[in-house]
């Protein structure tokens, strides 16, 4: 603590002067007025059975919402009226942005934050940082508290097995990962239904179908480079995971040593190398996401790699009946150490509280509303993208890529796994980008992609300023 | 009066100082004083860690490609921008010979004044949008098309030549001020000069050469120094049009969008800072060598 206070007091005596700015080519400013730290609990209320958290009926709540794939509508139309109906007094104040980060920083850096926070994007800030700075609100009192409308049930009951350890950082939990999110490569059914295709169960059925693809002038696979190469990271690794167990991805969260240097990444490496350079079109690597995802609406491109709000996300562009469909990954090797169905699943969505925001209790129960079982339905139907709470589906009528997430996930049945490096150590995620893109559009080798990887991974373990987390 | 003076000069002073002092000096000394901090830019806490931020840029390979980067548009941007300038400035007003002894533009110079200056009007992430259909790497982008119906394979600007591309659409955006810079510069060069020049024979070449350029030499010096602060620039560019912001594999890195990742991506202030303090150093050292070396007798008329 002594060593807060001098630090605390250099900040002051800076800040006392006025403003502190990076102006770095008047590019970034940031200004840091030293406040009183101290959780202000001025906006307490009394505890009662509805009001398990204790909010001040009249306080503001401010949310702010990343403006993607999951649109913005699921705040407005579903959880912030559900809010107000609870506390008819109280205001909540909403904004929404596509650039996390740039909007969001600043306010962190003044200890002004908004109250609840979607990290989420290309641009969302680097979640472990943020509670590393203490920036973040314990979650473990609203999980804890009875579910807003699931009788006798607490939230954490209510929540899909694994939701609550997604979201705990060093023993604690930080962060609520709501939206439960399927990840594989997406295909329309009807583009194969019109060629008598099937989804591809081996890699020796995987790799005829994209020549089938590439005779019918379709491009197979696709992904775009210029921002969002971390779709193929992920795909990378979830066949590795396939090749060598789960754990494969454990090890490589914890940084252990040779994580990536393991046969089974390698292999994997090579494998989707192979299809970078026999089936993708080099074009992809200077395109968006969107535009790939366009291309694939027009039935030039064969098989997409995304997760589950691609559907939503491609929503306005799909012509009717193009019925997205997704399908697992296909098994690697004969040996492969997981089934086929296995597949790269996890709580995603970050939403967290800010320790610092002006009404923490309000925060908390605005993810209580979200995670009640009518937020989570709503949201599921607005976004066509399944939540960690359960059976939230119950009475839905599905929509086809929704309906195929779900049976993915149901075939898997314990077979899902996910990693979490990617939101640890934003440095490492950077350089796969750029690995990944080099491995399957510039001619880069499985062996320089797993020694790149694991370069990055030895040097965040050795330094010393980086906040190591493990799982 | 006299002793009225100095009051009365001071108080003219006061004010820029006082500004300059708040909004460029103080900023300054702050960024140096963050560059020797580990701030992540979420809190207000932060330790000082010395010059450990510099001894990191030192070792960090992206750092050395962006002023690779930057040492290349240092010598390529000016270089062609005011040769273009030059040429449509002197074509413009001159290009078009004597009529009765005065230099005529070429035909239509009032209308490609306009088209040269469009350019320079608009925001730079517009041009960059535009350019991103210019370059677009299937038969959607622009030069491909074309491309495609003299039958010449597709050309993937942003993958392979990256920085060049940059370069062309910094060229692009920059040529109209200059040659509108460079016709006031050329207008107001005395007639009776070039008469003399005409009379004696001279052709538009040499009159080029040894007339307008001396003449010029010290317009063409200062848009050598904007260009050169330019060309430690191109971040809207870079953001816009590049291959995951600096890539491939930092082929466009430039200081301003390293700064901007390491601050605002990767929560990094300190180090960003210690960046912005070497971009500083470097656009200072280029702007006192550029204005030291381009020094020399300026042709009086």
């Amino acid at each position: 603590m002594e060593k807060d206070l001098t630090r605390r007091s250099v900040l002051q005596r800076s800040a006392a002067a006025g403003l502190m700015a990076v102006p770095a080519a008047g590019l970034l400013s940031a200004c840091v007025g030293a406040k009183d730290e101290a959780p202000k609990d001025d906006n307490a209320g009394t505890v009662t059975a509805t009001n398990p958290l204790g909010v001040k009926e009249d306080a503001e709540v401010e949310v702010v919402i990343f403006n993607g794939g999951l649109g913005t509508k699921y705040a407005t139309d579903v959880h912030i009226p559900s809010y107000k109906k609870l506390f008819p007094k109280a205001n909540v104040k909403f904004s929404q942005t596509e650039e996390i980060s740039t909007v969001l920083t600043p306010r962190f850096s003044s200890n002004t934050p908004p109250d609840m926070v979607n990290n989420a994007g290309s641009k969302l800030m680097d979640q472990g940082k943020l509670v590393g700075a203490g920036q973040v609100a314990d979650l473990s009192d609203l999980f804890e508290a009875p579910s807003l409308d699931i009788p006798g049930k607490k939230v954490k009951e209510t929540l899909v097995p694994g939701t609550i350890e997604q979201g705990t950082y060093k023993g604690k939990p930080y962060v609520l990962n709501y939206a439960f999110t399927v990840f594989g490569m997406w295909y329309s059914s009807k583009l194969f239904k019109d060629n008598g295709w099937t989804a591809p169960k081996t890699w020796a059925e995987f790799t005829t179908l994209l020549d089938a693809m590439k005779a019918k002038g379709i491009t197979g696979y696709a992904y775009a480079g210029a921002n969002a190469s971390y779709y193929q990271y992920l795909v990378i690794l979830t066949t590795a995971a396939k090749i060598g167990g789960a754990d494969i991805l454990k090890n490589i969260d914890n940084l252990q040593a040779n994580a990536w240097k393991d046969p089974a990444v390698l292999q994997a490496a090579k494998l989707w190398g192979e299809i970078g350079a026999k089936y993708m079109d080099k074009a992809h690597l200077s395109l968006k996401h969107t535009e790939v995802q366009l291309q694939q609406n027009q039935y030039k491109v064969g098989f997409y790699p995304s997760g589950s709000w691609l559907e939503n996300e491609q929503a306005k562009d799909t012509p009717a009946g193009f019925d997205y469909n997704v399908a697992a990954l296909p098994a690697a090797t004969a040996s492969d150490k997981l089934p086929a169905n296995a597949i790269y699943a996890a709580a995603g969505e970050m939403y967290f509280v800010a320790s610092k925001g002006k009404n923490v209790r309000g925060g908390k129960e605005y993810l209580r509303h979200m995670l009640s079982k009518e937020g989570a339905r709503k949201f599921t139907e607005l976004t066509k993208v399944l939540t960690v709470v359960q059976g939230s589906t119950e009475g839905l009528t599905l929509s086809p890529g929704l309906a195929s997430s779900s049976k993915a996930l149901a075939d898997a049945g314990a077979n899902n796994f996910s990693f979490r490096w990617d939101s640890w150590y934003k440095k490492m995620d950077d350089e796969c980008r750029s690995a990944t893109n080099e491995l399957m559009f510039q001619g880069g080798t499985a062996d320089k992609f797993v020694q790149r990887m694991q370069a990055v991974a030895d040097a965040v373990k050795a330094d010393s300023s980086i906040e190591k987390f493990e799982r | 009066m006299r002793h009225g003076r100095y009051p009365f000069v001071l108080g003219f002073l006061v004010a820029p100082v006082v500004l300059y002092t708040i909004f460029v000096f103080y900023p300054i000394t702050q960024l140096v004083f963050v560059a020797t901090t580990n701030w992540s830019g979420l809190s207000p806490d932060f330790d000082n860690v010395g010059l450990e931020n510099f001894e990191k840029i030192w070792q960090d390979s992206t750092f050395w490609q962006a002023v690779q980067h930057h040492l290349m548009l240092l010598i390529a941007l000016p270089l062609i921008t005011i040769a273009l300038a030059l040429f449509f400035a002197f074509l413009l007003n001159m290009g078009g010979g004597t009529r009765g002894g005065v230099m005529q533009g070429v035909w239509g110079s009032k209308f490609y004044r306009v088209v040269f200056f469009l350019p320079q009007v608009l925001a730079v992430v517009i041009v960059g949008v535009i350019f991103s259909r210019v370059y677009g790497p299937d038969q959607s982008g622009i030069i491909n098309r074309l491309l495609s119906f003299v039958g010449i394979e597709r050309v993937l600007f942003m993958s392979d030549y990256g920085m060049w591309a940059i370069l062309g659409v910094l060229v692009w955006q920059a040529v109209g001020f200059y040659v509108v810079l460079f016709s006031a510069g050329m207008s107001s060069i005395p007639a009776d000069l070039y008469e003399a020049a005409v009379l004696d024979g001279a052709s538009r070449i040499t009159i080029f050469f040894r007339v307008t350029i001396p003449l010029l030499w010290e317009t063409i010096r200062v848009a050598w120094v904007y260009l050169g602060i330019l060309a430690f620039d191109a971040f809207a560019l870079v953001m816009v049009l590049s291959i995951e912001q600096g890539g491939p594999d930092g082929a466009t890195a430039v200081l301003p969008v390293l700064i901007y990742k390491q601050g605002i991506r990767e929560s990094e202030y300190g180090y960003a800072s210690a960046l912005g303090v070497s971009l500083f150093l470097l656009t200072i050292t280029f702007a006192i060598l550029a204005l030291r070396a381009g020094r020399r007798e300026a042709v009086e008329h």
